[in-house]
């Protein structure tokens, strides 16, 4: 095996093997997946059908309320506050006696009180029903006729449709594209940082040990540095493919351990909970199916690979150089490592402008820019490519990205050999700058 | 015919001239002292040696050819000053790794560890993690791993420091078992009653230049100064002859003498067999490196490094 490659092997074992990479990798998506699982059966379990009696003496409601599933009423004359419960009621609503235009003085009793689903719903059933009444006995109208209209007039749906060059249409969903552009533009920020991050405590603990000397004397300092950028990127690779298989095994398992049913009840429940859009779109979950099915996967999942493991390779060979320039002090580290991670935080707010305005030439450039290309360039390839993202901006920010990495991993080489064989003060940048022309 | 030639070799950091201009060589199978204060250069020129650095200028020729790092490294083992190994890593896999760096094939470095670790008594270390070695055992691991790949070379720098009485002799004992089998041995350091004790031949470099080369023998002769002890059954009278003056007088009925130029040893023995007084014992008294090396470099800030570790 190639010296590389024994060092290689060496970094990626050494870390994977270790305790903490076992847990974090395996516990993360349990985490993940049980959480969500835990609020989706709290949630499902919660939804319980509260039974109302309602005292209407003026018969104001005109029994107009409707039974749902979280509440369901009965109109009783003989149910006062002392007896409700012995009756099996949760709690009793008292209309007001003085007329129509006193709806402030509804009075509604329970033991416990209610919970949100249901004082949510109660509330909209009773302006509901105060509305019918008010239009059948105002203006005359039957209240039926104004529900039909209102429910037409509801289902309005824009499809936004967009029409490139060739006059072909694709339709397009903002929500799906911007939602992938976070998450994977997100996922690069924080891979970028944990790896970046572990190249750097790496190097320093390999000065620190004082064992850079004893390497550099059977291996050039160039193969120990991609060797250990190489080996901590693969450790990085596994953790996703793990984390990927487990947790799609995992939403796999646990969706089909849902009944439809629950399912349909739960995304009601978070819809009525929140006061969220009542123009939930109609079908819901099936919509979502479509919509995602209409992303161009091959591209996203490929732009998503080759921008992780560019921008990895592009931050982690100058995270290298800082760690081979400091010593066991982690403050120097910190202020020596401040030059790198700043392109990084800018890239990631310029990533939630672009989401915003994906076209924008704020976005568009620095979307080329290798330093901050593999987090913006990723929130901009799910809204489409090439009517979006031209391939000649993603072709030019693909070879500035690999002349990028080859232009920090040949400046962070020169430095890596001289810091690495130095011991003693921090160097400056000045000094650094001068290792450069050595 | 010599292992290792530097010609001329100069090498200049932007505010010193760590090495300038030295030559030296090394023959094949010499045990060879490169001795010097701190930042005299020794590292630097170390790191020139083993391909760590390129020099500014001159040449090194290893084996009779230019030296070529990438393929002579193999043929070479480095011991550096500041030294150390994988913490979290186990023995035996840590000699293993460097075993193979050092371009063995994994069988082949197995074997070689199993030997070394059986002769130094490490067998039981194996699965132990080198943060759970002492200091004396962790230095005795690095030499082991030094040398593992039986190279022609073997750089040691300070290979004692850290080392308590008993694993300096053993690893003392391999450094010249080492030697008989034919390695050539850089030895690096500044405590010089070990330089005494081990080199052949040595190199004294101070501020990037080099201020003596030569045997050890030759070095000491070199510099002596024509001093005699001679001891005697009584107390001596304080005595003249033309000869000889004398320097001092020793409470153990002894006198050390220095002879002019011009007369021998045997004048002094001459003039004093002709008294009295038995004579029990004459010795020549030459200067210790420790002394040459503070003579040279007298008045330099690094020679009261030497006064301090005298012995």
């Amino acid at each position: 095996m190639s010296k590389v490659g024994l060092i290689i092997k060496r970094e990626y074992l050494s870390r994977v093997r270790k305790k903490t990479f076992i847990l974090t990798t395996i516990l993360t998506p349990l985490l993940f997946i049980g959480m969500i699982a835990a609020v989706t059966f709290i949630t499902a379990k919660n939804i319980r059908n509260e039974k109302l009696a309602v005292v209407d003496e003026q018969s104001l409601l005109k029994s107009n309320l409707k039974n749902s599933k979280s509440v369901s009423y009965e109109f009783r004359n003989d149910v006062d506050t002392s007896n409700f419960k012995s009756k099996g009621f949760t709690a009793i609503l008292f209309a007001p006696h003085s007329g129509i235009n006193q709806t402030r003085n509804f009075k509604l009793i329970s033991e416990k009180s209610l919970n949100r689903i249901a004082n949510d719903r109660i509330d909209k059933d009773i302006s509901h029903a105060l509305e019918s009444n008010m239009i059948s006995q105002e203006l005359k109208i039957d209240p039926v006729l104004i529900d039909s209209i209102k429910s037409r007039a509801n289902e309005v749906k824009i499809e936004a449709v967009k029409k490139d060059e060739l006059g072909k249409l694709t339709s397009s969903n903002f929500d799906i594209a911007s939602g992938i552009g976070y998450l994977t533009g997100f996922l690069i920020y924080i891979t970028l940082f944990i790896y970046g991050v572990m190249v750097m405590r790496g190097v320093m603990e390999e000065k620190t040990n004082r064992i850079a000397e004893v390497m550099i004397s059977s291996v050039k300092p160039f193969q120990l540095m991609m060797g250990k950028i190489i080996g901590i990127g693969a450790v990085g690779l596994t953790q996703f493919l793990i984390w990927i298989i487990l947790i799609s095994g995992l939403s796999v398992l646990f969706g089909s351990s849902l009944s439809p049913e629950t399912m349909q009840q739960v995304q009601n429940a978070q819809q009525g909970a929140g006061g969220m859009q009542q123009s939930a779109p109609p079908g819901g979950m099936a919509a979502l199916v479509t919509n995602l099915s209409s992303v161009n996967w091959i591209m996203v999942v490929g732009c998503f690979l080759f921008y992780f493991l560019g921008g990895y390779l592009f931050y982690a060979s100058l995270f290298a150089a800082v760690g081979s320039a400091v010593n066991e002090d982690s403050q120097d580290a910190q202020s020596l490592s401040f030059p790198i991670t700043l392109p990084i935080i800018l890239a990631i707010i310029i990533m939630i402008n672009a989401i915003n305005d994906p076209g924008s030439s704020l976005a568009t450039w620095s979307s080329i820019i290798p330093f901050f290309s593999p987090i913006v360039m990723m929130a901009r390839i799910p809204f489409g490519v090439p009517d979006t993202v031209p391939y000649w901006q993603l072709g030019l920010s693909m070879v500035l990205l690999v002349l990028g990495f080859l232009f920090t991993t040949w400046l962070s080489a020169k430095i890596y050999r001289t810091g690495i064989l130095l011991y003693g003060k921090k160097p400056s940048w000045k000094e650094m700058v001068k290792w450069l022309r050595r | 015919m010599n292992i290792l030639e530097a010609r001329n070799l100069k090498k200049y950091y932007a505010t010193q001239k760590a090495v300038d201009d030295i030559s030296f060589s090394i023959k094949e199978g010499q045990i060879f002292g490169l001795l010097g204060p701190n930042g005299a250069g020794k590292t630097t020129l170390l790191r020139m040696i083993t391909g760590i650095f390129y020099p500014d200028e001159g040449e090194i020729i290893f084996n009779g050819r230019p030296f070529d790092p990438s393929n002579d490294i193999r043929q070479i083992g480095y011991m550096p000053e500041e030294r150390g190994l994988y913490k979290k890593m186990k023995i035996g896999e840590q000699a293993l790794y460097l075993a193979q760096l050092k371009g063995l094939s994994k069988s082949h470095a197995m074997e070689l560890i199993k030997e070394w670790f059986t002769k130094l008594e490490m067998q039981s270390w194996w699965n132990k993690k080198v943060e759970d070695l002492s200091k004396g055992m962790s230095q005795k691991l690095q030499f082991v791993t030094t040398v593992l790949h039986q190279p022609k070379l073997i750089i040691l720098d300070e290979p004692f420091s850290g080392l308590d009485p008993v694993n300096s002799n053993i690893i003392k004992d391999e450094i010249f078992r080492l030697a008989k089998k034919g390695a050539t041995i850089i030895f690096s350091t500044h405590r010089m009653e070990q330089v005494e004790e081990i080199c052949d031949h040595i190199v004294l470099v101070n501020k990037g230049k080099k201020i003596l080369d030569g045997t050890v023998k030759n070095v000491k002769q070199d510099f002596k100064k024509n001093l005699f002890k001679i001891g005697f059954f009584s107390e001596p009278g304080s005595n003249y002859s033309n000869a000889f003056e004398i320097v001092k007088q020793n409470d153990d009925h002894s006198l050390t003498v220095k002879i002019h130029e011009g007369f021998s040893p045997n004048d002094v023995l001459h003039f004093y067999l002709q008294q009295q007084n038995a004579i029990v014992s004459f010795n020549e008294l030459l200067p210790s490196l420790n002394d040459i090396f503070i003579q040279l470099i007298e008045g330099t800030a690094a020679s009261r490094q030497f006064q301090s570790t005298t012995v």
